[in-house]
């Protein structure tokens, strides 16, 4: 849709860079000056920074806490130095999640995209179909969402935009029939990477938990293996909940990837770095807009960058 | 988490008694795990701020009350006050008598509004107004398709526009269509922006211009986190707001967003969606936001009803095997007969913080039949069968029928709910029950 300027996250993400380098002129300049800068506000804006970003509270107090440890045991003083360090820690927590999808070549990869409603699954599948297709890769999409009015419909369109192949049952099927007739299809011709949409669900809700276990299953059954991969759709905007949602998916079915949708907005997704020091899950996309090239690969570097920038 | 606060309090306020009176120094400690209750359910940071200042305000100077410890007073105190704050007499829809009255629903992307305007349409149509619905979503794929879907279910007439149409133009047909075919309540439902999108929130503002809406809800999602704040007011800002609806409160998130909401737009949060069916709409409660938010769940109306009914000893020993996992079918015979003084089973539960409403258990809600059936499947069972039901083979399952006089298909069924009871007791005894536990409950 529009550009939103210099507003959104992404667009703070995009000038990471830029920044780092107008950040290192203030630094030299606070250096020159030699102002110490370690100071009750110093930790107090600080706080205020993480907490705004979702980190929650508690998170946001220990990770004050080592990065303080840390730079007594450097005896660094310096708003810089200080930063350093804070970011050091952070990427150090998403060191096992800056992990890349790697998709082998040979055969049948089947990714599974799961979620609470409205997080982005749909339109994710979507743009990594379109991505795959343009790098050559044959995809084909599987509507296991037999529950939400018009799911399938919605799919179908991005299927024919990305010119891919659609799996699809009439609304109100079992979806794991979808998933195993998507399999025997992708695999009869020679496809080499499925992807399920599977409906919205609250984490909470056991009876819905069991459909994607049978979901589940039921691959796994047809094609040793599969799901190769879960991919647990976050919707940024969302505060401490995702963390509970992450653990459940993660207890229930077993994620194996995250995706961080609507970077686009103002919203900072903080919660992640909570999330990836718990669980330690690989964090494989960002979705930063709602068109199919609105995806990008994860780059923890970037992204604490503009997680530190502030508003 | 709020249900340790008070025994914490307790612990820090001791001192206190002899002298009776909430001051600043004595209340600093206790202000600061209410602030961190606060930020870990979501409620703005700034909002934070200004509410502990308030709630200081208003303890500083209290004395504390003989019948409860000054942990409870203080609990007490922060609780009333989130409650006043999101209250609001005023949270009626107003049609103002035109034919159609438009009612606007906007919102960020994925936060329900669909399903809203749809659980909307429902619920005014049950009142006895002529409802018509239109969508104002020209950009997401099937967007228009679903609101048709929905509409067709609870028969109410969806307005039809041409694809890649205007979106300003479509609302102006529909109000004249609506006028021409007698309904007078049109319900738009827009496309999903975000806050900082400028020609989108300018669309909006073109498509109220053009329409006039007798109320504008902001549809914002109970998950949402800190940017609430900065969500609601670009769309306050941008369409004067008349009120919230906050979904998905289904889920197990403290939704302290509410009062952010709240604070920032200045209107009533009017609605909770509470689930994916149509009929999942339900007015908003503030005295049960706010015990949400500090996570007791509804424990009070839980306490009360519990009270009333069964003696705390009989609630505490319940709660002990629920969390150690030794629920027996026994207990499952006791629990079905405190059902009928109680209510349902599944509303008990959802009262629970973390439990929710969670969907399988309405299968598992037997009515009077069944709980005679029940009961008597249980009563033909051995004692060591209703302490370990594993044991039950297909042989015994055989004779408790016989002896029950059901088939061994009521027998399989009974087994089958007890386990699912297990096994969702069990995960809530990883979360939200802790406020048990501890036999004595928050106030
Ligand atoms: N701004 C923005 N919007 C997004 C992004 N990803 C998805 N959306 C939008 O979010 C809304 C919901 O997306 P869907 O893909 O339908 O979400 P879903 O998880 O499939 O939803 P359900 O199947 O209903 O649970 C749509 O309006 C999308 O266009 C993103 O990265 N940025
Ligand atoms: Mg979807």
């Amino acid at each position: 849709m529009a550009d939103n300027g210099d507003t959104g996250f992404f667009s703070r993400l995009r000038e990471g860079l830029s920044k780092t380098r107008r950040g290192f002129v203030k630094n030299l300049e606070e250096m020159v000056v030699g102002e110490r800068v370690i100071s009750r506000e110093f930790y107090d804006e600080l706080e205020e920074t993480l907490i705004s970003a979702d980190m929650g509270p508690v998170f946001a107090a220990n990770v004050i806490e080592e990065m303080k440890n840390r730079a007594k045991r450097n005896e660094l003083d310096r708003r810089d130095a200080l930063m350093n360090v804070l970011n050091d820690y952070m990427l150090s927590i998403l060191e096992a999640s800056d992990k890349p999808l790697r998709i082998p070549k040979d055969d049948l990869f089947t990714v599974m995209v799961v979620g609470v409603n409205g997080t982005g699954k749909t339109t994710t599948v979507g743009k990594i179909a379109s991505r795959l297709k343009q790098e050559g890769t044959s995809v084909m999409a599987a509507a296991a969402d037999t529950f939400r009015a018009a799911a399938v419909e919605q799919l179908d369109v991005w299927c024919r935009r990305a010119d891919i192949p659609l799996i699809k049952h009439p609304t109100g099927g079992d979806p794991s029939a979808v998933a195993y007739d998507a399999i025997r299809a992708a695999r009869s011709r020679g496809t080499n990477v499925l992807l399920v949409d599977t409906a919205g669900r609250l984490h909470t809700k056991t009876n819905l938990m069991d459909e994607l276990k049978k979901i589940k299953r039921i691959m796994a059954r047809e094609l040793p293996g599969a799901p190769h991969e879960t991919l647990l759709v976050l919707d940024a905007v969302t505060g401490q909940n995702a963390l509970n949602q992450a653990r459940m998916f993660n207890d229930e079915i077993g994620v194996t990837g995250l995706v961080l949708t609507k970077l686009d907005g103002t919203s900072r997704g903080g919660i992640i770095i909570r999330i990836a020091d718990e669980l330690k899950l690989p964090i494989r996309f960002i979705g930063i807009g709602e068109q199919a090239d609105d995806l990008r690969p994860f780059d923890g570097r970037e992204f604490v960058e503009a997680l530190m920038s502030s508003q | 988490m709020f249900e340790n606060l008070t025994e914490k309090f307790d612990t820090v306020f001791k001192k206190l008694k002899g002298r009776g009176v909430l001051d600043e120094e004595n209340i600093r400690e206790a202000l600061k795990d209410i602030r961190i209750a606060l930020l870990e359910a979501d409620v703005n940071f700034r909002v934070v701020r200004e509410f502990i200042e308030e709630v200081r305000e208003h303890a500083v100077g209290r004395e504390v009350l003989d019948s409860i410890t000054p942990g409870q007073q203080i609990v007490k105190i922060v609780h009333d006050q989130l409650a006043l704050l999101m209250a609001d007499e005023n949270n009626q829809l107003k049609l103002d008598g035109r034919f159609p009255s438009p009612i606007m629903l906007v919102g960020l992307q994925g936060c329900g509004k669909t399903t809203t305007a749809a659980k909307l349409a429902r619920h005014l149509k049950e009142q006895g107004n002529r409802v018509a619905l239109v969508s104002a979503d020209v950009y997401r794929p099937a967007a228009m398709e679903q609101l048709k879907i929905l509409g067709n279910k609870i028969d109410v007439p969806v307005f039809e526009s041409g694809e890649a149409e205007n979106p300003v133009k479509i609302c102006v047909d529909a109000v004249e269509y609506s006028r021409a075919n007698g309904f007078d309540t049109l319900l738009i439902d827009t496309a999903g922006r975000l806050h900082i999108d400028q020609p989108l929130m300018e669309e909006l503002a073109r498509i109220k211009a053009a329409v006039n809406p007798s109320e504008i809800l902001l549809v914002a999602d109970a998950m949402t986190g800190q940017e609430a704040v900065s969500v609601a007011q670009s769309f306050n800002e941008t369409l004067a707001l008349d009120g919230v609806v906050l979904t998905k409160i289904d889920g197990d998130a403290r939704g302290g967003a509410a009062l952010s909401l709240r604070k920032v737009t200045g209107t009533p949060i009017k609605f909770l969606g509470i689930g994916e069916k149509i009929d999942a709409l339900e007015v908003f409660h503030a005295e049960r936001m706010a015990s949400r938010i500090l996570g007791m769940g509804d424990i009070l109306t839980l306490v009360e009803k519990a009270q009333k009914t069964i003696d705390e000893k009989a609630a505490k020993e319940l709660e002990r095997k629920i969390r150690k996992n030794d629920f027996t079918l026994d207990d499952l015979k006791t629990q079905l007969q405190q059902i009928k003084k109680m209510g349902p089973l599944q509303d008990i539960l959802g009262m629970i913080p973390g439990a929710g409403k969670i969907k399988g258990l309405k299968n598992m809600q037997p009515d009077e039949d069944e709980l005679v059936k029940v009961t008597a499947v249980i009563d033909s069972m051995t004692k060591e069968e209703r302490a370990h039901y594993k044991i039950i083979n297909g042989s015994r399952r055989k004779r408790i029928a016989a002896g029950s006089g059901t088939t061994v298909q009521d027998v399989n069924r009974v087994i089958k709910n007890y386990e699912a009871m297990r096994k969702m007791m069990k995960k809530l005894s990883k979360g939200g029950m802790k406020s048990f536990s501890r036999g004595k409950i928050p106030f």
